[in-house]
């Protein structure tokens, strides 16, 4: 691997960790209600919401009164989504006058975004109207986001109260969420993106007659139709809000997303910035900010070998090229390796990094062709999801996620030294084991089941709605095909959103079986998170003392990473070995 | 009981013979649909067996032998399983024989009031009902658990207890259970009994050595979840193979779809049969242990709870220090020569069998070689201890000795006309400020000085402590001893914290503010006054030569009576856990070489590519298999013996533990597989079975 | 659960509007102020005709120009309306496929190239739109422009360096040369003018 690679992702975790710290204190102390400054700016903003909106934010609620708000709130955003995707033909901000957006995939859509995965049936610039992004996708973009890191700081108040009944008030961390932490950020980020060449405005589509005119034969044309839009705010929410959900089609690839590898990696730090930072918030609001830091290293554990295969896999180019005796050293003047679905200004090594951050956190947005990756290249992303998004992961979730692994790895060293395992002081009995093995079980289920279904026809072939042919699904034969299955099913199943795009997935049979599975993902873990949280803010805290495990140790982070992956290994390598690791095998012994 | 268990071997031939017959009674689907781990390997051995029979019958692209093998096999990783837990279950089993043999019909005699001369009926002891008073005489054997409500009597106690030598049971106090089924060897005693048939002690006890009452732990439970939650994804990742491989063969257009029979056995080498199979075993000889130690614990819960204690509550007497204060040292008084005073003490000392007269004695013997004489041959009388007077002594020849406390032979000196000399105060006042208690001799008027008692630490017991807190449990003393006494000892003891002039209702609150904390509070108790306390404490050990209602408050009971038992509980609740999760760890980290076993091997047809995965170079696919799923039989029965024994409990930090664990048992349990199942592949080869 | 669901519709409501439109309305006037040429799309004028985005590439076919990547996007190469990428596998046999016909066409257009075929020159990119190529692509190209424009190979390969970027903070990203850039200064240089790039937007 080259020196760039490595200094690359050197300055990029150290960019990253820098944050982590001034930004998760800050989200501690905008949860905790303690006194910041932005609170003194907008604080007139938010209490004229809560009153508005007649919410007593000094009341709080017990999780079941939570998770009811969570479901409702949530209810709403998907009805209005829905709505107005079916709708936008007859509303305003339509310059390109697309019509309403089919019924299957429309429910797609509103389910992909309000579960935070931004899963893309649909083309952007091809299918949704200016209203439909901003009003129906930036609004679920904002919200979603501010769901996950809600229900998390309920899951930590529970870890760090001690017998009380309630965990917070959903609608007061949904509203400081969105107004202190992800709008300012946003409002940053989105004008040093346009600064870099990302579009935003509102106007029609420019049409640009072609420098090179002369090719006019048949078969090319003398026009370009650039499409425009208010990108740059759509996008700074997307990548901080671990949605993903691109703009246009081809996502963060495209040029008017990412013109340049500065904004390339601004992005790319926005994507990990928020997971990463609220493992802080989670170690202040608990009082001891080493648990926080512990469960971050055991996240940097896990990402940077991955990383770092990833971009060795991909270095190494692919069989198919190098038999056609093209060079794929990297050089001064080439970024050799496997080029394919990748884009010149950001090589191999911006393309690999970029497509483990962005699976690692549960972002999904792609800067580059994952189905394109070679086998190796292709399987890291894949399996970072199927791990449960808890690398990093996404709002919240992904935290809230990995806590739940540091229950089961608790509870094993628990045993392991002779005590009823506790976490934080609490103690982890039946009903945690129970909720926590749900959260854990719940995502290989819908994955593998989801995957066993399509392969078994359904997912593969379908009829063309225009010509009424049927055609397969798959643009691949072999082992790739089972991959690009697989893979798709691990996004949705664990609200990521990236794909393996060589498999069309707008029919109705994966819009509406994708569709289940995010929902599952998302608020059959929700519910469970919060009913955990519950039980934990009853119990008593038991004080800390030599016989306790200490959970901040190299040790117990070494334990957690094991578990995290064997839990991950385990579940997946039968299928991984029909997919990526045939095809890997496949490649090199030809 | 205890000396029979103790010397009994793991592997006793009749224990094996029973356990076996026992392992086969086990399979009735009723028990095993308890045990979701061992529910799926029972459901894949029969669904196996028919594969077997329709490839013999129908033929098949299987062969038959290889099916039926795999499904012998799994028949056997059962059986194996059920080995365990029968085996676990017949050494209770063994012991609980020993107990029943007590439990023989005895004739009871029923009085009609609580009077030894009221009117009186024989009947047997099966129809005696709680509160019915009843007489036993010499020679008779107690009939049920009861309360002495009159009489002394000594009571052999050797079938419960082990112990040989006689008790003395009496009314009130702290010595007035009796327990059904021991013998009165003198004297009489009317007991009220406290249990009807069927609850008594013994049953309990019975029960709970056998297994058949024993209900699953808090712990037990949700590791049970864990492994259900693992046995499913495992399902599912296992059945789903057949739709994916299906889809492999055709996109890759050769070979076959795995069979039914792969997708079973990869399956049941995968769940963690080997903790599941095992966990009830655990359990059952976690019980042994504590019983073999001779404490019977009414639930596992208990069990359970004792590896989790913060704080131990100790009494200082018997338990910190050996039950009596013993004489360190003699301080003569001003112008009173050291040997009169030691010859005087020993006079005053001769005839007080007390423990501290004796140590007077044997010190004055010991270090200034005073040889005991006879209280009688010298023609003297012993003056008892009263509470008028608070002193004890002799009457020798007109000479008037005396000993007791300071202010006690102040006054008894100044009634001969004499004056205690402020040294002998103050000497005194120095032995009871460093914790021990001073004894003022004296003779007539004269105050002659004063003899240094002293609470003696048990040896070792400051170690005990050192490792205690090293587990992250704090010790805390309690005594009826003023302040400064209670410090000094705790000091000496190495102690965290003590409770001094210790009332029950200060033991209760303090027991309660340590729970407030969150903490888990153990303690040891006897008397009736203890039971409030014990009820309160979440691991109560009574001893067993308490009262009824300290017994029936604790949820132990010691039947050694030894105070120091909590300890050894501890660390036996600590190693029942620590089995739990060193077997589940192990069985989870054997998974990821059973997969390189088995997944190159069933789709060897399809992508015979994979064999590069097959890094342990198994000879055949279906010997790859095969070894696998024969490894995860046979590692049951290796492991029986760590599964009853319990992995073995160091006093070490909770950190250092789980280093050394991990690396045992997960790093180990990684490799081991990959070693084991190649051994059992080169075997297959060389027998010729593959 | 009544109040619950007033409270979350009205919220939704309120912050519909200020996540929905107050932000990206806000975003739009800051950007219009601040960065007007780069807000609406990096728009290149000639003429007052708008010739294309600096930012997106565009197909080049003709022998004079520098050629770009691949494009998959669909029904024609780099149709701005449907970004994306070719999505083929690493194994995929209508990839050798393509590659090859890549290869042979590069091969036959370039008789006298001194270099091996660069690889971004027979892979497709991400979206279709890629405006570079790698320093290597460029001078692969550098013979046959020359030759179709009459220019001397050095001043191609001058005017190659000039449009060439490197890493930003010489760390990130990679060497890339636009070719709108380098295309649009080869015509611009035959017609003897300079070209420079354009700052207004509109």
């Amino acid at each position: 691997m080259s020196t760039n690679a490595c200094l690359q992702l050197s300055l990029y975790l150290v960019v990253l960790l820098a944050c982590v710290k001034p930004l998760g204190a800050y989200m501690a102390r905008v949860y905790q209600g303690r006194p910041f400054v932005l609170d003194r700016v907008l604080g007139w903003l938010e209490r004229s919401l809560y009153r508005l909106a007649g919410v007593n934010d000094q009341a709080e609620m017990t999780w079941r009164q939570y998770a009811t708000a969570v479901l409702v709130f949530n209810g709403i955003g998907f009805l209005a989504l829905y709505a107005l995707l079916r709708l936008q033909g007859f509303l305003p901000l339509n310059p390109q006058k697309f019509g309403a957006v089919r019924p299957d995939l429309a429910f797609n859509t509103s389910v992909s975004f309000v579960t935070n995965t931004n899963w893309q049936s649909y083309g952007g610039e091809s299918s949704l109207s200016y209203l439909s992004q901003m009003l129906g996708l930036g609004v679920q973009n904002f919200v979603s986001a501010a769901t996950g890191m809600s229900v998390l700081v309920a899951l930590i108040r529970g870890l760090a109260r001690r017998s009380s009944e309630t965990i917070g008030n959903f609608w007061v961390d949904l509203t400081r969420s969105v107004l202190y932490i992800l709008l300012p950020l946003s409002l940053v980020l989105a004008l040093v993106l346009v600064s870099q060449g990302v579009v935003q405005n509102f106007r029609p589509y420019e049409r640009a007659s072609l420098i090179d005119s002369s090719g006019a034969e048949a078969n090319t044309v003398a026009e370009q139709t650039l499409p425009m839009g208010p990108a740059a705010s759509q996008i700074a929410i997307k990548q901080l809000g671990t949605n993903g959900g691109g703009f246009f089609n081809a996502n963060s690839s495209h040029p008017y997303e990412n013109p340049t590898p500065l904004s390339n990696f601004l992005q790319m730090l926005a994507i990990l910035l928020i997971p990463a930072a609220l493992c802080h918030t989670f170690g202040v609001m608990a009082g001891d900010t080493r648990q926080g830091r512990a469960i971050l290293a055991a996240m940097l554990a896990v990402f940077v070998p991955l990383a770092l295969g990833t971009v060795v896999a991909e270095q190494a180019g692919t069989s198919i090229l190098a038999k056609n005796g093209i060079s794929q050293r990297a050089s001064s003047s080439s970024p050799g390796g496997n080029m394919e679905g990748k884009e010149t200004r950001f090589g191999i090594t911006d393309s690999a990094l970029w497509a483990c951050a962005t699976t690692a956190a549960s972002n999904g947005c792609v800067n580059s062709m994952h189905d394109s990756f070679t086998p190796l290249g292709g399987l890291i992303p894949l399996w970072l999801m199927q791990l449960g998004e808890v690398v990093f992961g996404g709002m919240g979730s992904g935290l809230y996620g990995m806590l739940m692994f540091v229950v089961v790895a608790v509870f094993v060293a628990g045993l392991m030294v002779g005590r009823t395992p506790e976490y934080l002081g609490k103690k982890i009995e039946v009903y945690e084991m129970k909720m926590a093995s749900l959260i854990i079980l719940i995502p290989p289920l819908l994955v593998l089941i989801g995957t066993a279904v399509a392969v078994s026809g359904p997912g593969l072939a379908a009829r063309d709605r225009d010509t009424g042919t049927v055609a397969a699904l798959s643009n691949t034969p072999g082992a790739h095909g089972f991959t690009e299955i697989l893979y798709t099913y691990s996004s949705t199943g664990n609200n990521n959103g990236s794909a393996f795009s060589g498999l069309s997935t707008d029919v109705p049979f994966y819009n509406l079986t994708l569709a289940v599975a995010m929902l599952a993902a998302r608020f059959w873990l929700i519910i469970p998170i919060l009913a955990v949280a519950g039980s934990l803010a009853r119990k008593k805290s038991a004080p800390q003392s030599a016989g306790t495990l200490p959970t901040h140790t190299p040790l117990f982070v070494g334990l957690l990473v094991c578990v995290v992956l064997l839990v991950g290994a385990l579940t997946f390598v039968p299928a991984l070995a029909l997919g990526p690791i045939v095809e890997q095998l496949q490649m090199t012994s030809h | 009981m205890a000396a029979t268990s103790k010397s009994r071997r793991l592997f006793d031939s009749s224990l094996v013979r029973q356990a076996l017959a026992g392992s086969f009674r086990k399979l009735d689907p009723r028990r095993q649909v308890r045990n979701p781990v061992m529910f799926t390997v029972f459901v894949g051995s029969l669904l196996t067996s028919c594969l077997g029979i329709e490839s013999l019958l129908f033929g098949g692209h299987e062969s038959a032998g290889f099916v039926l093998s795999i499904s012998a096999w799994l028949w056997f990783t059962l059986i194996f399983a059920n080995f365990a837990e029968a085996l676990a279950e017949g050494r209770g089993k063994a012991q609980a024989d020993t107990l029943r043999k007590m439990k023989r019909d005895v004739e009871a005699k029923r009085l009609d009031a609580p009077d030894r001369n009221s009117a009186c009926r024989t009947m047997l002891a099966s129809q005696l009902r709680k509160g019915d008073v009843v007489l036993v005489e010499t020679g008779d054997l107690v009939p049920a658990d009861g309360e002495v409500i009159e009489g002394v009597a000594s009571v052999d106690e050797s079938a419960i207890t082990g112990e040989s030598a006689p008790v003395i049971r009496e009314s009130g106090g702290d010595r007035s259970s009796v327990t059904g089924g021991t013998r009165v060897l003198s004297d009489w005693l009317i007991v009220r009994v406290s249990t009807n048939p069927g609850e008594a002690f013994l049953d309990r006890m019975i029960a709970l050595v056998e297994g058949a009452k024993r209900q699953k732990t808090p712990n037990e439970i949700a590791l049970d979840i864990l492994l259900a939650a693992l046995t499913i994804v495992f399902l599912v990742a296992c059945t789903t193979l057949l739709p994916f491989s299906k889809y492999s063969v055709q996109t890759a257009g050769q070979g076959h779809p795995i069979t039914i029979s792969v997708v079973v056995a990869l399956l049941v080498c995968l769940i963690p049969t080997t903790i599941g199979g095992l966990l009830s075993a655990i359990g059952i000889a976690g019980m042994d242990r504590m019983i073999r130690s001779n404490v019977i614990a009414t639930s596992g819960r208990a069990v359970e709870a004792a590896g989790d204690v913060d704080v131990l509550l100790l009494d200082k007497t018997g338990t910190i220090t050996l039950g009596n204060r013993q004489a360190v040292e003699f301080i003569p008084a001003p112008g009173v020569d050291l040997d009169a005073l030691v010859d005087v003490a020993q006079l005053a000392s001769l005839a007080d069998e007390t423990p501290e007269g004796r140590s007077i004695v044997v010190l004055a013997k010991e270090k200034y070689g005073l040889r005991g004489r006879n209280v009688h041959e010298l023609g003297a009388t012993f003056v008892p201890f009263s509470a008028q007077t608070r002193l004890s002594g002799v009457q020798l020849d007109g000479r008037e000795i005396r000993k007791g406390e300071t202010e006690a032979v102040e006054a008894f000196v100044r009634q001969h006309g004499g004056q205690t000399a402020s040294e002998v105060r103050r000497a005194a006042e120095e032995i009871a400020k460093r914790g021990g208690t001073p004894l003022v001799v004296a003779e007539g008027g004269n105050a002659l000085g004063v003899v240094h008692l002293k609470d003696i630490v048990k040896g070792g017991i400051k170690e005990r402590f050192v490792q205690l807190r090293r587990m992250g449990i704090k010790t805390v003393m309690i005594t009826g001893d003023n302040p400064l006494t209670a410090a000094a000892i705790a000091a000496e003891a190495g102690v965290d914290d003590f409770l001094a002039q210790a009332t029950p209702e200060a033991k209760l609150k303090m027991i309660r503010s340590y729970q407030a904390e969150g903490r888990l509070v153990a303690m040891t108790g006897d008397g009736t006054n203890d039971s409030p306390a014990l009820a309160q404490a979440d691991v109560a050990v009574a001893m067993n030569s308490g009262t009824q209602a300290a017994k029936e408050a604790g949820n132990m009971v010691d039947l050694d009576s030894n105070p120091t038992k909590l300890i050894e509980i501890v660390e036996i609740g600590k190693q029942l856990l620590m089995t739990r999760g060193a077997l589940t760890t192990f069985s989870l980290a054997n998974d990821v070489a059973k997969y390189f076993a088995v997944i190159p091997a069933a789709f060897a047809s399809t992508y015979p590519v994979l064999g590069r995965l097959n890094v342990m170079r198994l000879t055949t696919p279906e010997s790859a298999v095969m070894s696998a799923v024969i490894f995860n039989a046979l590692i049951i029965v290796m492991l029986i013996p760590l599964a009853l024994r319990g992995v073995s409990y160091r006093p070490v930090g909770a950190e250092r533990l789980l280093r050394d664990h991990m690396l045992v048992y997960g790093l180990g349990g990684l490799f081991t597989p990959f070693i084991g199942i190649k051994v059992v592949d080169l075997f297959l080869f060389a027998v010729g079975l593959t | 659960m009544k109040s619950a669901l007033r409270s979350g519709l009205v919220l939704f409501l309120l912050l519909s509007l200020l996540t929905g439109a107050a932000y990206p309305g806000l975003v739009t006037l800051v950007a219009r102020v601040a960065f007007p040429h780069r807000a609406n799309g990096s728009l290149i004028l000639r003429d007052g005709h708008v010739q294309g985005s600096r930012l997106i590439g565009q197909p080049f076919r003709d022998a004079r120009y520098f050629w770009g990547r691949p494009s998959a996007t669909t029904p024609t190469p780099y149709n701005a309306l449907s970004s994306g990428g070719s999505n083929l596998g690493p194994t995929n046999p209508a990839q050798d496929k393509a590659v090859k016909a890549r290869l042979a066409e590069l091969h036959a257009a370039h008789p006298d190239a001194r270099i091996p075929v660069p690889v971004d020159l027979v892979t497709a990119s991400a979206s279709g739109l890629d405006p570079h190529i790698s320093p290597a692509a460029a001078q692969y190209q550098v013979p046959r422009v020359a030759r179709a424009r009459g220019l001397a190979e050095e001043r191609v390969l001058q005017l190659v360096r000039a449009c060439t970027e490197g890493r930003t903070l010489g760390l990130l990203g990679e060497p890339r040369v636009n070719l709108l850039r380098l295309n649009l200064t080869l015509d611009n240089t035959e017609r003897d003018a300079t070209f420079g790039v354009p700052h207004a937007g509109k």
